[in-house]
This record gives structure tokens, C-alpha cells and sequence, in this order.
């Protein structure tokens, strides 16, 4: 059965893949079939395991189920055969490259190197460098970079870096071209010279994964659509014979109403002023974002990954610097410049990578939780112990957490109860506003309740809650007022009682301005 | 790159010619062939080392262990010179290639295989290794008359003089490794994968780089290069102690890479440059005994000199990143 790539015979074919992290399931059995001279784009929201199944593809990644099936280029016609997709070098070998979200450059190389790394031309075993800078000049000139390949790669922009990437993996050869969120932090210009190259590349007969959740650029490029949702495939769908909205529709599926909301009406806030921010701006993160929290409300900031929240927040934090706009709380300007100020007016944050940023995962659950306030709790620069477990033990019964003993290693700890010893360690401090990146992440469909009770408590407790998160449902759940973000500004504002997935959805991705 | 390098360099070269000129200006005789001897027979062993530790430094790694591993293999090798005094110089020294190489492996196992840093793993080899050299030399020195003449002939004498100075044979055969060092880092693609995965380690693997093989043979290759530089101490000193043979050298070696440009924090650094560092220190450490400034000074003086060469490169660096931020 020898037939020609170009007919539309699969290039690759991924069956039933399954993959899990540390006992989470992220993709649940997706199939995908990519063909030569097709673009093939891989939607879903945040999480839904679009990238998994990228770089289970590129080899990054062993499935922990599943098959893929590979038509390999043999001597004479072609073979198709289970395969596996050993390692990054394996895939390339393969024919299978991946353009990753953040690209990989090696900034002590010059470009050249950087396109050849681990391939590089040799004539009698030494690296020939003529020959791979011409063939740089070549591979760049095609792809319109306006580059020279002597260049240390260090000082280019994210979109020259992406350009070198391209060249590196089509200086493999490849047959079968990943991109993942490739457009993510691209100006338009350079996302449409991006969608000439592969455009081109489609018709001279790869096959190409195109990852994203910009919906405006697949329906620019793609010619089918695969939609994941929770890890699972829930669509495949022609381009030309779908629109933004079904797509948006089956990208969300699950009821809104995932989760109750306590209250159906509006809540009666406290007029004070909590936290407000006003113009608050940082080029290339986040531009001109205002907004207000007031006690007892909490605000919700919506939007895809990489449109600036959590760059807010740690602006609003103190961790990274804005160039212009106004911090208020109270309705008093501050000044916050690091954690330790944010801290001393009040503020809390509970960061979106709690095992990096979050916890001190060797040390027990007393050190963790007592974090914020060991100062408080030490007389002359000595530590009282027995303090410190009568706190923690304390709080962490406030928040039902699950330990065996405050001696406990933080690591050893579920992903909910861990969230909660990072809870308890702001609440010992407390705040007046809370700012929350991504509560839930990685937290079980139990425990994310009970993390969502909590908060709603601590906002009838009159503390202003700033909560990031990439869980619709959550959102549309918890929030009083939904803020859109989008491409680093606000797109939208709506009142979270009324607020649908749908029109979040669509604000977020670009589709429809929404009434603010 | 090249600029880059060039003005890591410079700056090296700066720093050389103001100690020459100034300790020769305080100390006219800093000027006449015997400090000069003296200097040129001082960095050998430094250079030998110093190409493999550039190259650990530049996978963000560092080993510690060479001085215990030249002092190890030293005294294995003069004990052979002592039980077989007719023995081929050149077969030792390849035998001390050999013995390096091993205890190098030895590293680059603990480092790539049980996941060990590397400067713990160093850390325990440096003291194993020193205490291999006592246990199997029964704590005894190995004296000059012990070592054949051909091998000490090696640093007393070379085959170019010039009013007085000679250039002295292991001079060569460490200009000879630099020289191979070059050609590794430039023209060979292990070379250039140390650079790779010393710029940007997870990415080297997601673009298929062999990051455990490579990181492995940098170790493996560092420690033969100790193994040999044990060979020229034996050479250079006329006797190998299982107590000071390259005892301290970790910190000289590390200090000249440094001090030649190599980043610390990985990806960047020059066979150039480390030559530069080594005749720098070699400069500075004679100076200092012509000048009659204690031996005891001679380590926080290294440390100076390193302290300055790093804030030197940060400013570099700044001025570097500003101008093309400028453009």
C-alpha cells in the first residue's frame, strides 16, 4: 500500500493518547491525524492539554497511553508503523519539529549556530562554518529575516528568536511542523509574515499543528480544527465549514454552572475604598489598566494566558516594576516596591505556581504557614516554637486542611491542601486585600470548592479579593464583577451574576468588543 | 560573539601589561630572565588544567577536584618511576591521561548519572582523591632522585632561548593542549555543544543536543587533563608529596578561567582567554615574591584579582547589553 504523501494520506496518527502529571489526568484518550499540505489547529482553553499533545508529539513528553502511528519515508514508498517518539532528537530525526511557546534560543550563540545546534554541517568530522552560514543566509533569507547569521541571537526580539526556530527546525527537513501559542507574543505584523511562511510551507506538502487559542488567527489559517476541552477531544470540525462561535461554544461545553454561585444578587459593598489602580502601565506587559476593588467584593481578572494578569498582580505587588500609573489603598497613594512593602500596607498574594512561588516545599507545614508573620512571632530575634504551632495549628483547622503533623514536609501535601497552608500563611498575616493568581490550579474538584467557600468568607469579612483565574466556570462562580483582559489591557467589564462563559470567551479571544 | 570575546580579553590583557610594567618599575629586576623563567614555568600546569575547567565552567559546572586529581595521579605515576625508573616519560604521561581520565569519568558519573551537583560531587572527590594519594603512597613522598632525568629535563630545559630565557618543554606541551582545546571548542561539534547546552541547558535537550553524553566527556576530558598535568608537577617540582602535590591548584585554575573572560554563569568563554588569566596569575604570583611581598599575601590576592576581573566583566557586560539597547 504505497501512496503518495501528497494525496491526503496521514503523515502522523496519534490514537487514544493518554498523559497525566503527578496523578492529574491532562489528556484523556485524544486522538489526532495531521496530513501533508494541511494546517491543522489545535484549540482549547487554558489547560485543556493542547500543548501536552504538541510535545508528546515532538517527543518531549513519553504519553503514559496510546499510539501513534508514523508513516516513515523508506527507500522506496512509504511505511506506516507504531512508533515511539523517544526524545526531542528522535522527532527531529523523524521529521517531526516543534516550534515552542517561548523560544529556545541560545543567547551566547550567534545565529547561525543557533538555527544548526545539534546538527551542525561538518566536512571530515570538523564543523564546517562556511557552509552553515550560507546555509543560514539561505534558510533566513526565505523566511524574510532581516538578520545577519553572525549575530549573537542574545539581543534579537521574540519574533527574530521565532524566526531563528523555524529556520532550525526546517534546516531538519521536517515533514510535520508543531507551533505552539508560536503567535503568543507577536505584534499582527509579525503573526501574518509567521502565517506566509507556513502558509507556504503547507503547500509545499507538511503537515502542521498550528496550537492557539486566538481564534481570529485559526480561522486565518487553519483548514481543520481539533477542540480539546478538559483534557479531552470534543470536536473536529472543516474550517470552512465551522465558525468562531461553535467553536467557542464546544471550547467551553461544560455548564457554566459548574460550580454554585452563593449569591444570586448584588451584593451591598461597603463603599470604602479597598484597592484601586489607575493607569497602571508597563510596555510590552500591560497597558493602561485601571480598575477598583472594594472591601467585601471580589473582582475577577479574566482572559487567555499571556495577557498580562498575573503581570498585574505582581505589579500591584511590588515584585516587578511599572513604568507609569498609580497604586491607591484606602485611597491613599503607596508606594510598593517590593513583597515586604506590599505586605506592610496589607496586601497578600497567593501566587499562581504555589510549589515554586508559593512554598517552601522541604520545610514543615508550621514554618510554611507562619511564613508572613514570623517576625511577629519572635521576641528578640528567637522564634517561639510553641507559638508557632498553636497559630498554624489554629488556621489550618479554620481551613479543614489534611496534614498528619505540623512537622510535615509542605510537599507531601495534596495540591488543595497545599493551597490551603499558602492561604493560611496570608490569612495569620491579615490582609485587607487579597490577590489570588490562579487559586485552583492543579487543586481536585472537591477541594476547589472548598477553596471557593473560603474566599467568599473572607470577602464577607470585608477583604477586598483580586482573584486571576483561567477557570471560567470559577470565575463566573466567585466574581462579582468580571474584568476581560486582553493582549495586556482591559476588554471588558461585566457584573458577575449576569456574565455568560460565552461572552467572556468571546471578549477574551478578540472575537466581539464587549459592552463594558 | 567576537566582539563579545575581544573585549573580555582586552581587559585581561589591560590588567597583564599594568602589573608587568608596574612591578617592573618598582622592582627593576622583575624585568630580568629569571622572573621571566620563572613565570614561564609557573603556568604550564595551569593551562593544562585550566583548558578543561573552562570548558566545565562554561556547562555551568565547576570541578574542584583537579588539584587532588593531578596529586593522585602524580604520585601514581612516580611511584611507577620508582619501581620501573626506565620507563618512557611520554608513556607516562599518556598513563597519566589515562588515570585522569578515570577519576574525570568518576565525576561525570556522580554528576550526570546519580544527579549530583557539581560541586558537591567535586567536593567529595577532592577529598577522596587526596586521600587515595596518601593511602596508596603510604603517606611517602616520592623524592627527585626517584624520577628519571628525562622527565625533570622537561621543565629545565626547551629548545628556545633568548638572553637567558628559555622556553622550557612542558611550556609546549601545554600550548600544544591549548592548541587542541581550540580546536575542540571551534571545529568539532562536542565543542560546540558544550557551548549549546552551557547557554541555555533545557533548551539544548529539547533541540536534541546529547546533554548527559556531553556534559560526561567534559568531566571525563577535564580529569585526563589533570591526569596529565600530575605527570608536569612531577616534572616541574622534581618530587610529588601526597600532601601538597596540587593541593590549592582548584582555586588558581578556577580564578584564571575566570579572570580569562569565561562567564560563570555559563555558555561563553575562550581558549584566548584562559591563556590570558594563566599568565596573568603567573605574572602577579612572581611578582609578588620579586617585590618581596609575602607568600601568605598571594591568596587573598587571587581572590582581588578575581573579585575584580567578575566586576570588570559585569560592567562590560552592562556596557555591552546599553549599546545594543542603544542601537
Amino acid at each position: 500500500m504505497l501512496r503518495n504523501p501528497m494525496s491526503g494520506e496521514t503523515l502522523i496518527k496519534a490514537s487514544e493518547i493518554r498523559m497525566s502529571f503527578g496523578g492529574v489526568e491532562v489528556l484523556k484518550g485524544v486522538d489526532l491525524e495531521l496530513r501533508p499540505g494541511e494546517v491543522h489547529a489545535i484549540v482549547g482553553e487554558n489547560g485543556a492539554g493542547k500543548s501536552t499533545l504538541a510535545k508528546i508529539l515532538a517527543g518531549v513528553h513519553q504519553p503514559t497511553g496510546g499510539e501513534l502511528e508514523l508513516v516513515e519515508p523508506r527507500p522506496v514508498g512509504l511505511k506506516t508503523r507504531a512508533t515511539k517518539i523517544e526524545s526531542p532528537r528522535h522527532a527531529l530525526e523523524l521529521g517531526i519539529g516543534l516550534i515552542h511557546q517561548e523560544p529556545l534560543t541560545f543567547p551566547d550563540l550567534t545565529v547561525a549556530e543557533n538555527i544548526f545546534v545539534g546538527h551542525q554541517p561538518t566536512r571530515g568530522g570538523r564543523v564546517d562554518w562556511r557552509s552553515m552560514h550560507s546555509r543560514a543566509e539561505e534558510l533566513l533569507g526565505s523566511l524574510g529575516a532581516k538578520f545577519s547569521p553572525h549575530q549573537l541571537a542574545g539581543g534579537l526580539s521574540v519574533a527574530d528568536q521565532q524566526i531563528i526556530e523555524l529556520a532550525s527546525v526546517l534546516s531538519h527537513g521536517v515533514r510535520i511542523l508543531l507551533l505552539d501559542e508560536t503567535t503568543a507574543s507577536l505584534t499582527p505584523k509579525e503573526v501574518k509574515e509567521l502565517f506566509t511562511v507556513v502558509g507556504r510551507l503547507r503547500d509545499e506538502g507538511c503537515a502542521i499543528a498550528f496550537v492557539s487559542h486566538k481564534l481570529d488567527e485559526v480561522f486565518a489559517i487553519s483548514d481543520r480544527i481539533t477542540v480539546l476541552r478538559d483534557a479531552d477531544k470534543v470536536g473536529e470540525l472543516r474550517t470552512s465549514e465551522s465558525s468562531p462561535a461553535e467553536v467557542v461554544r464546544l471550547m467551553i461545553g461544560r455548564e457554566a454552572g459548574l460550580y454554585e454561585r452563593a449569591n444570586a444578587g448584588e451584593k451591598d459593598l461597603d463603599q470604602a475604598p479597598g484597592l484601586a489602580v489607575s493607569r497602571l502601565t508597563c510596555p510590552g506587559k500591560f497597558e493602561d489598566v485601571s480598575f477598583e476593588v472594594r472591601p467585601g467584593e471580589i473582582v475577577a481578572l479574566a482572559g487567555l494566558v499571556g495577557a498580562g494578569r498575573t503581570e498585574v498582580c505582581e505589579a500591584i505587588f511590588g515584585v516587578r516594576k511599572f513604568v507609569s500609573g498609580q497604586v491607591r489603598i484606602g485611597g491613599e497613594p503607596v508606594r510598593i516596591d517590593s513583597p515586604r512593602a506590599a505586605i506592610r500596607h496589607g496586601l497578600a498574594m497567593v501566587p499562581e505556581d504555589r510549589q515554586h512561588d508559593g512554598l517552601l516545599l522541604p520545610m514543615s507545614l508550621s514554618s510554611n504557614a507562619t511564613l508572613a508573620i514570623v517576625q511577629r512571632l519572635s521576641a528578640k530575634g528567637w522564634l517561639n516554637i510553641k507559638n508557632e504551632a498553636s497559630r498554624s495549628k489554629d488556621y489550618l483547622a479554620r481551613l479543614k486542611t489534611k496534614y498528619s503533623s505540623l512537622e510535615q514536609a509542605a510537599r507531601e501535601l495534596s495540591g488543595g491542601n497545599q493551597q490551603k497552608i499558602v492561604l493560611a500563611k496570608w490569612l495569620m498575616s491579615e490582609p485587607r486585600i487579597l490577590i489570588l493568581d490562579e487559586p485552583t490550579r492543579g487543586v481536585d474538584i472537591g477541594a476547589k470548592e472548598e477553596v471557593h467557600r473560603l474566599i467568599r468568607e473572607l470577602a464577607s469579612q470585608g477583604l477586598a479579593v483580586l482573584m486571576v483565574s483561567s477557570d471560567l466556570p470559577e470565575v463566573l462562580a466567585m466574581a462579582d464583577r468580571i474584568l476581560v483582559t486582553r493582549e495586556g489591557r482591559i476588554v471588558g467589564e461585566m457584573p458577575g451574576n449576569t456574565a455568560t462563559a460565552e461572552e467572556v470567551m468571546l471578549a477574551a479571544t478578540g472575537q466581539v468588543a464587549s459592552a463594558a | 560573539m567576537r566582539r563579545n570575546l575581544l573585549a573580555r580579553e582586552a581587559g585581561t590583557l589591560v590588567l597583564l601589561v599594568l602589573v608587568f610594567v608596574g612591578a617592573g618599575l618598582k622592582e627593576p629586576r622583575f624585568w630580568q630572565a629569571d622572573s621571566l623563567n620563572s613565570i614561564l614555568l609557573w603556568i604550564p600546569l595551569l593551562v593544562v588544567v585550566g583548558m578543561g575547567q573552562m570548558l566545565v565552567i562554561v556547562t555551568r559546572g565547576i570541578d574542584v577536584s583537579v588539584g587532588s586529581m593531578v596529586g593522585l595521579s602524580g604520585m601514581l605515576v612516580g611511584m611507577l618511576f620508582k619501581d620501573s625508573p626506565s620507563t618512557n616519560v611520554y608513556f607516562a604521561m599518556g598513563l597519566g591521561l589515562l588515570i585522569g581520565a578515570v577519576l574525570g569519568s568518576l565525576n561525570g558519573l556522580l554528576i550526570t548519572r546519580a544527579k549530583v551537583p557539581p560541586i558537591i560531587a567535586t567536593l567529595g572527590t577532592l577529598s577522596a582523591y587526596r586521600g587515595l594519594a596518601f593511602i596508596v603512597s603510604g603517606s611517602k613522598q616520592i623524592d627527585g632522585n626517584n624520577l628519571p632525568d628525562a622527565l625533570t629535563r622537561l621543565s629545565l630545559t626547551g629548545p628556545i632561548h633568548m638572553n637567558g630565557v628559555t622556553v622550557p618543554w612542558i611550556l609546549l606541551i601545554a600550548l600544544a593542549i591549548a592548541g587542541l582545546a581550540a580546536f575542540i571548542v571551534r571545529s568539532t561539534r562536542f565543542g560546540r555543544d558544550v557551548f549549546t547546552l552551557g547557554s541555555n541547558p533545557g533548551g539544548a535537550r529539547l533541540r536534541g543536543v546529547p546533554v548527559i553524553r556531553t556534559t560526561f566527556l567534559v568531566y571525563a576530558l577535564t580529569g585526563a587533563l589533570a591526569g596529565l598535568a600530575g605527570v608536569l608537577y612531577a616534572s616541574r617540582f622534581g618530587f610529588v608529596n601526597p600532601a601538597s602535590a596540587g593541593s590549592g591548584l582548584e582555586l588558581v585554575v578556577i580564578a584564571a578561567v575566570v579572570i580569562g573572560g569565561t562567564k560563570v554563569s555559563g555558555g561563553s568563554g575562550s581558549v584566548l582567554g584562559v591563556l590570558l588569566g594563566c599568565l596573568l596569575l603567573g605574572t602577579i604570583n612572581v611578582a609578588l615574591s620579586v617585590l618581596g611581598i609575602e607568600a601568605t599575601w598571594q591568596m587573598l590576592v587571587y581572590g582581588v584579582v578575581i573579585l575584580i576581573a567578575l566586576l570588570v566583566d559585569k560592567g562590560v557586560q552592562g556596557g555591552l547589553s546599553r549599546m545594543q539597547e542603544a542601537k
